[in-house]
């Protein structure tokens, strides 16, 4: 450790160029920021990029009464199709999209692409009510600036059928077990990686893992190792909500990850299933980011300012069936469906949250040692064909 | 009806003119053919080589890992991750090769005897319902095909169901492999059997007569007559089905397993995360594989009736 080695230099080297980077990307940030004070007349038209019922006419027809801004859709059935919808056309939302409801595992990506620009979150009133966790969320504030504002979130959950599953499960383990080989079902997502990488954090601290999100080659390789003994386990990948319920209502699977929106579909439908929240999961954090070459910004921030107000925020929880990150909602909800708040867990605890790890794109900058360079979402990407290849 | 008027007053120059054009086109067949074909040659080299062009030509380049900006900087990285034997590649695109193969082979079996019946034993109006039959599929959405297989194949679907009544156990077909195979085979089934239909009904009875009285059974006669003079027709059909399971991906999606990707969906997937350049150099696979397939067809002589 006396005598300074190449390697020595070298990590110096990797360190300062990081930060350098770091540096330069905030300076471009700030420099290219000119934040408006207020909201301008709206332009009679939005244009989003949305999960399905992001905008449900259930309350977007009184946004467009009151606004004058007419709603058109563009639904993505996943987060990659999501980032190519922005980044399409020169990016920035090609001078067409203004707003997209980007998940944790996309808008870093948006953000470092300069597909979103930075919003004056000062505008949107409902801000200073969320829930803590949700107002500078690593996923969409990058060094105090956001890009945008949360809107909804939701745990990811283990769904069982109750009569082919016993005893009841209490965690992530069930799902790497030979148990229930050939009856198992995950998302068809590279940020699946993350839930492994959780539960090795837990079964093997040997390995050193801080964050899920933010894993060394080493890390990534042993998730990838657990996913690659899992496989032989798995019914299926599914790729689309219905293509888990479906699974799930002709008996090919009795287990797997999802979200409390399947839950209700499948109990809706009468199928025998449950869902569990084990601790610590994964989960995931929606935002409305605005498009860097937004066309109609006077009608987003309308947008943005509407979707947040406790109202709204209880109604589209329950059309989607997912938890609002504003906790005024929760009268509200319980209004429209009794004991809906605390079924979605928005009366919890601070520490609730903390157990909790929202997905956030891995990129190689490390937040948790400078030392070392992780590993970014496109060495997840590669891991992930691999793992199903 | 002015204008009618002034029309037949115009009359006879503009029936010169149109004369004197036309003499002008005879004594030019090469303008005749410029302003009958420029249309639609235009298109086809636009749209049709040209995007061909501009997918090879961007398989060089390559995207930033991260924010997926396409770095204009010819490197064959692409190529090189696909053939490398550690990546899943290679894997990926044999099992496409296999499935196509196996799915035409299948369906060759499957469309030959019905084909021969329909061609050459059955009557008008059974020939006229087969048909029907025959095409019947292909007026339902290739989706909604797909979906109606997801429900058969399932653990409480039809197949299982039959196979309980018959006091067989269950079998786990769903989301498999030979999921995969068996929708295949059904859905480009009718791509088979119209062109051998075609290719049997053209042969004349005579030859099977002078098979006949030159001593031959039947099966020599299947097998040096007929058989040879279906290859065209089998060979055309194949074309069909091996070039559509190559190019597939939904079906792998929906009654694929976890082991089922197929080129498609690995292009797929990295088209929907703005990696078009390993998408399009990936994509460039199966056009090379059908590229050597069309030239071995056109070999057997599956292009001899166009």
């Amino acid at each position: 450790m006396r005598r300074i080695r190449k390697r020595h230099v070298f990590a110096v080297a990797v360190v300062a160029a990081a930060a350098t980077a770091a540096a330069l990307t905030a300076a471009t940030v700030q420099a290219g920021s000119g934040l408006p004070t207020k909201i301008g007349k709206g332009e009679g038209r939005l244009n989003l990029i949305e999960w399905t019922a992001y905008s449900d006419p259930s309350f977007a027809n009184k946004f467009e009464k009151q606004t004058g801004c007419i709603i058109h859709r563009k639904d993505a059935g996943s987060s990659g199709e999501m980032f190519a919808l922005m980044h399409a056309n020169g990016g920035g939302g090609g001078g067409q999209y203004d707003l997209v409801s980007a998940s944790g595992d996309a808008s870093l990506r948006l953000i470092y692409a300069h597909d979103v620009k930075p919003i004056n979150i000062k505008l949107i009133p409902s801000w200073k009510q969320f829930l803590p966790a949700f107002k500078s969320p690593p996923h969409n504030t990058v060094d105090g600036v956001h890009y945008g504002v949360s809107v909804q979130w939701g745990p990811n959950t283990l769904i069982y059928n109750t009569k082919k599953v016993k005893p009841a499960p209490k965690n992530w383990s069930v799902i790497y077990s030979k148990k229930y080989r050939g009856h198992i079902t995950i998302p068809n997502n590279p940020i699946q990686i993350a839930d492994a990488a959780l539960y090795l954090e837990h079964t093997k601290p040997s390995l050193g893992i801080k964050d899920p999100y933010e894993l060394t080659q080493a890390q990534l390789n042993a998730a990838v190792k657990l996913l690659k003994q899992q496989k032989p386990l798995l019914k299926r990948f599914w790729n689309y909500a219905p293509d888990e319920e479906t699974s799930f209502k002709n008996g090919d699977v009795w287990l797997g990850a999802g979200w409390p929106y399947q839950t209700l579909q499948l109990k809706a439908a009468h199928v025998p299933v449950k869902e569990i929240v084990p601790t610590p999961t994964t989960g995931w954090a929606d935002t409305w980011m605005l498009a860097s070459k937004a066309p109609h910004p006077n009608c987003a921030y309308k947008w943005m300012k509407y979707v947040t107000t406790p109202q709204v925020e209880a109604k589209q929880a329950l059309v989607f069936g997912e938890t609002p990150v504003n906790p005024k909602a929760c009268p509200y909800m319980n209004k429209i469906k009794k004991g809906s708040c605390a079924g979605y867990h928005l009366n919890e605890p601070a520490s609730y949250y903390k157990t909790i790890k929202f997905w956030k794109t891995p990129i190689p900058q490390c937040g948790w040692t400078k030392k070392q360079t992780c590993t970014d979402y496109n060495a997840w990407e590669q891991a992930w064909t691999q793992i199903k290849g | 009806m002015a204008v009618d008027a002034g029309a037949l007053e115009a009359g006879p120059p503009i029936r010169r003119a149109r004369l004197r054009l036309s003499g002008f086109l005879w004594r030019r067949p090469w303008l005749k053919a410029l302003g009958l074909l420029a249309l639609p040659l235009l298109v086809f080299l636009l749209v049709y080589i040209g995007s061909l062009a501009a997918l090879v030509v961007s398989s060089f380049w390559t995207a930033n890992s991260f924010t997926a900006t396409i770095e204009h900087t010819w490197t064959l990285a692409n190529y090189r991750l696909i053939f490398s034997t550690s990546q899943p590649y290679l894997h990926i695109a044999a099992l496409t090769l296999e499935m196509a193969a196996a799915v035409t082979v299948t369906d060759a079996v499957l469309a030959f005897p019905l084909a021969f019946f329909m061609g050459r034993l059955a009557g008008r109006r059974t020939r006229a319902v087969l048909f029907v039959m025959v095409l019947l599929p292909l007026w339902a959405s290739y989706l909604v095909r797909v979906y109606a297989w997801q429900t058969i194949l399932a653990h409480n679907g039809a197949i299982n169901w039959w196979l309980n009544k018959l006091g067989l156990p269950d079998q786990n077909l769903s989301y498999t492999n030979w999921a995969m195979w068996i929708v295949f085979s059904y859905v480009w089934l009718p791509f088979m059997v119209l062109p051998v239909y075609a290719a049997l009904e053209r042969i004349p009875e005579s030859y099977l007569e002078a098979s006949a009285d030159l001593g031959a059974r039947g099966f020599k006669t299947l097998r040096s007559v007929i058989l040879p003079l279906a290859l065209p027709g089998l060979v055309a059909g194949s074309i069909f089905t091996f070039a559509l399971t190559l190019g597939d991906y939904i079906t792998p999606l929906l009654v694929g397993g976890p082991s089922s990707q197929f080129i498609g969906n690995v292009v797929y997937s990295f088209v929907g995360e703005a990696n078009i350049p390993f998408a399009a150099a990936f994509a460039t696979i199966p056009m090379l594989i059908m590229g050597v397939y069309l030239l071995i067809a056109r070999r057997l002589g599956a292009f001899d009736a166009l």
